[in-house]
């Protein structure tokens, strides 16, 4: 039976809905050459937030280059690059207010740049070394912090997103102005939270922002092979929720289908669904190779499309940035980028005692009982563990 | 002042009783609002704190649970309801992939200590496989989980409060076929039962008998059995299984020699094989007996075969005899 708030027209001869009955429109705001569409409607932005968010663009490009360099020289284990989806991240970032929580995936390293984490706290996390806020316990790229509402990322997709209903649930009950905004892709949207968590969004009233980043490929499964239907926003609309579809390259789409989504969240404490068209630039981690599933010409055309750039003529066009203005910037990230990952790599790692920390509140008499028990062991063959053995 | 209540008053009464003090806390699940749940657990608490506070869910546990940890990790009091624990698989990966490392993967930036998930587990009600498994053991395998049964309504109220105030996520699991057939004495005022603590029922010299839940009563007519053939049984009721109370278990075994475990779970992979386990570790001196598992077969739960698939007092009684003749 239909919702009693359904509309539903009676037929009579069998007539069935194809997978194109309902067509979904892009917004699109930039062009390719930073010019934007006759009647286009801007976001709310100013100059200082415009520059802002090219200064994260900056900032997210180099600590990409430089920390893929990195893994790739042994460094570190593990990185992810946000490459070519630096609009769809920063773009619905700039639109949202500090104490909005966000609850990532994994490649949303940008909008908590955009929020304030420092060069030396995205070190400390990669490195897991002593001064990393998540104690040194989580792969290269899994950040978190309280204060900057941030949720510690997890690496099994797509749990963040019924958490991000109850979070917006909170919310909405503590009486705060603020809506969460949960971040997945198009692969995770086959999971069963995904459904489950737009499902109780819709149904419980909870003032949160969907944003699917559809890049095209997870890991190396293309979208084909990844659903039927029209996209991630098609399911939006079944779910009885708000949704839009932008070009996740253009960096005032975003942020105007964000603004807006953030404000009808908060009007009608209600969730929406973004759905960003974007594309991957780079390999899925790096223990990835795109070169066995897509071609490099493929990749080539979608270099055409490339977020940064487009938006970085918009700022020249609109006198907001000088053409070579950024050279500078590029600069000074990667000399701040090296200097804090030299410091970082050479900060000790947190101790054994840590552990058992954080398991519970306080750690239980047998979780103490088998520390002891693994302290002496240490001590006995301190040259089997050496990164614990100076510590007894 | 004490009233008499069955488990599900009980437990209704404690969380009526929390929902008034702590304006934070939520209760919801799959048909717990107006309709107070299918075995009116949560009965009345929509109409007293309103559907924001108390309301249905669609169906769907691992929602149910996700939704949760995204509560708790804001401060919120969750109380959410798993209809039957047959059903908490869905939910199997936000539980120990989420809510289990909440507090640990953040390096305490996030917790989700607030959270509290109710479900009825266990059989004896005719419910076939899907109707009454007894699903601890997965859970207690998971760091990061508390786990706590109830006995009879007095433990449920004390023990649920105390889980509701815990500051770590807690799996409470209610022994469906005590719900309206264990009825007793209980303050209507507040009490909390520690978690992390055995309780010794009664004392005895010759044997340890220890279970949780509903299995209690059936531990003390095997005792009461074997009674009568001389033995003096010591009866201890575990009802926190993660962190289980080793010392009190321990310290019983040091002075009866004997230890038998009765679950309704299936033998193998059992909890009582933990337990087992660490007291030959702990009391292996003391030991004069092989240590006794009295538990479900490794089937699943059949429907026409309940009573004879049930570690029961007759099973339970006969392992006493051999365990005291060894």
């Amino acid at each position: 039976m239909s919702n009693a708030k359904t509309k539903t027209e009676t037929i009579h001869r069998v007539s069935f809905l194809d997978k194109d009955a309902m067509s979904i429109p892009i917004l699109k705001i930039l062009q390719a050459d930073g010019t934007v569409y006759d009647k286009a409607v801007l976001p709310v932005i100013d100059q200082a937030l415009a520059r802002k968010v090219h200064d994260t663009c900056v900032f997210t490009r180099v600590l990409d280059e430089r920390m893929l360099g990195a893994q790739r020289q042994g460094r570190i284990s593990f990185y992810m690059t946000c490459t070519g989806e630096e609009a769809a991240v920063i773009g619905s970032a700039a639109a949202l207010e500090a104490e909005d929580v966000i609850l990532a995936q994994y490649r949303e390293h940008a909008a908590l740049r955009h929020r304030g984490f420092t060069t030396e706290q995205f070190m400390n996390q990669m490195f897991s070394n002593e001064k990393d806020l998540g104690k040194g316990r989580q792969m290269p790229i899994h950040y978190g912090t309280a204060q900057l509402h941030y949720q510690t990322v997890s690496s099994p997709l797509a749990t963040q997103i019924p958490q991000a209903t109850g979070v917006a649930y909170a919310l909405k009950m503590q009486g705060k102005r603020n809506v969460a905004i949960c971040y997945f892709g198009e692969g995770a949207a086959s999971e069963g939270d995904f459904h489950a968590g737009l499902n109780m969004a819709a149904v419980l009233n909870a003032p949160v922002i969907f944003f699917c980043r559809n890049n095209g490929y997870a890991i190396s499964t293309p979208t084909e092979e990844q659903y039927q239907g029209n996209g991630i926003a098609s399911r939006g609309v079944g779910y009885g929720m708000h949704t839009i579809r932008v070009d996740g390259n253009d960096m005032l789409a975003v942020m105007a289908a964000t603004q807006q989504a953030r404000a009808h969240a908060i009007q009608h404490n209600a969730p929406v669904l973004i759905e960003a068209m974007t594309y991957r630039l780079g390999a899925h981690s790096s223990s990835d190779d795109p070169s066995g599933y897509r071609s490099k010409e493929e990749e080539a055309k979608w270099q055409q499309h490339d977020p940064v750039q487009r938006y970085k003529l918009w700022l020249i066009n609109k006198g907001w940035l000088k053409a070579d203005e950024d050279t500078q910037l590029y600069e000074h990230y990667r000399h701040e980028v090296l200097s804090e990952l030299k410091l970082a790599e050479k900060r000790p790692q947190v101790g054994l005692d840590f552990m058992i920390e954080d398991v519970f509140d306080k750690p239980t008499p047998l979780l103490k009982k088998q520390l002891a028990h693994l302290k002496q062991h240490v001590k006995k063959y301190p040259k089997a563990y050496p990164k614990s053995a100076g510590e007894q | 002042m004490m009233a008499k209540m069955n488990m599900l008053q009980a437990i209704n009464s404690a969380l009526m009783a929390e929902m008034e003090t702590d304006k934070s806390m939520l209760v919801f699940g799959e048909d717990v609002g107006h309709f107070g749940g299918v075995f009116r657990a949560t009965s009345g608490l929509q109409e007293k704190f309103g559907k924001q506070r108390c309301f249905n869910t669609p169906l769907t546990e691992q929602g149910i649970a996700g939704f949760a940890n995204g509560l708790a990790s804001s401060g919120i009091t969750t109380v959410a309801e798993i209809q039957f624990a047959d059903y908490i698989f869905p939910a199997f990966d936000q539980l120990v992939n989420e809510t289990a490392k909440f507090r640990y993967r953040s390096g305490a930036q996030f917790d989700v200590g607030g959270l509290t998930l109710r479900t009825p587990y266990g059989g004896g009600i005719a419910g076939g496989h899907y109707h009454s498994q007894s699903p601890e053991a997965y859970f207690t395998h998971t760091a990061g989980l508390k786990v706590v049964i109830p006995r009879d309504p007095y433990q449920a109220k004390g023990l649920l409060l105390a889980s509701i105030r815990d500051k770590n996520p807690v799996i409470f699991f209610e022994p469906k076929r005590l719900y309206r057939a264990s009825v007793g004495e209980v303050p209507s005022d507040d009490y909390e039962i520690e978690i992390g603590k055995a309780d010794v029922m009664q004392q005895g010299s010759d044997i340890t008998l220890l279970a949780w839940g509903a299995q209690m009563e059936i531990l003390q007519h095997a005792a009461d059995l074997a009674a009568k053939e001389g033995v003096s049984s010591e009866i201890i009721d575990l009802r926190t299984l993660a962190p289980w109370d080793v010392d009190t278990v321990a310290a019983s075994v040091k002075k009866t020699g004997r230890l038998l475990i009765n679950h309704e779970a299936p033998l193998t992979g059992g909890f009582a094989g933990e337990i087992a386990a660490t007291i030959q570790e702990e009391c292996f001196l003391s030991l004069e007996s092989p240590i006794a598992r009295v538990c479900g077969l490794d089937t699943p739960y059949p429907l026409n075969h309940e009573k004879e698939y049930m570690p029961d007092a007759l099973k339970t009684f006969e392992a006493i005899m051999a365990s005291v003749k060894f």
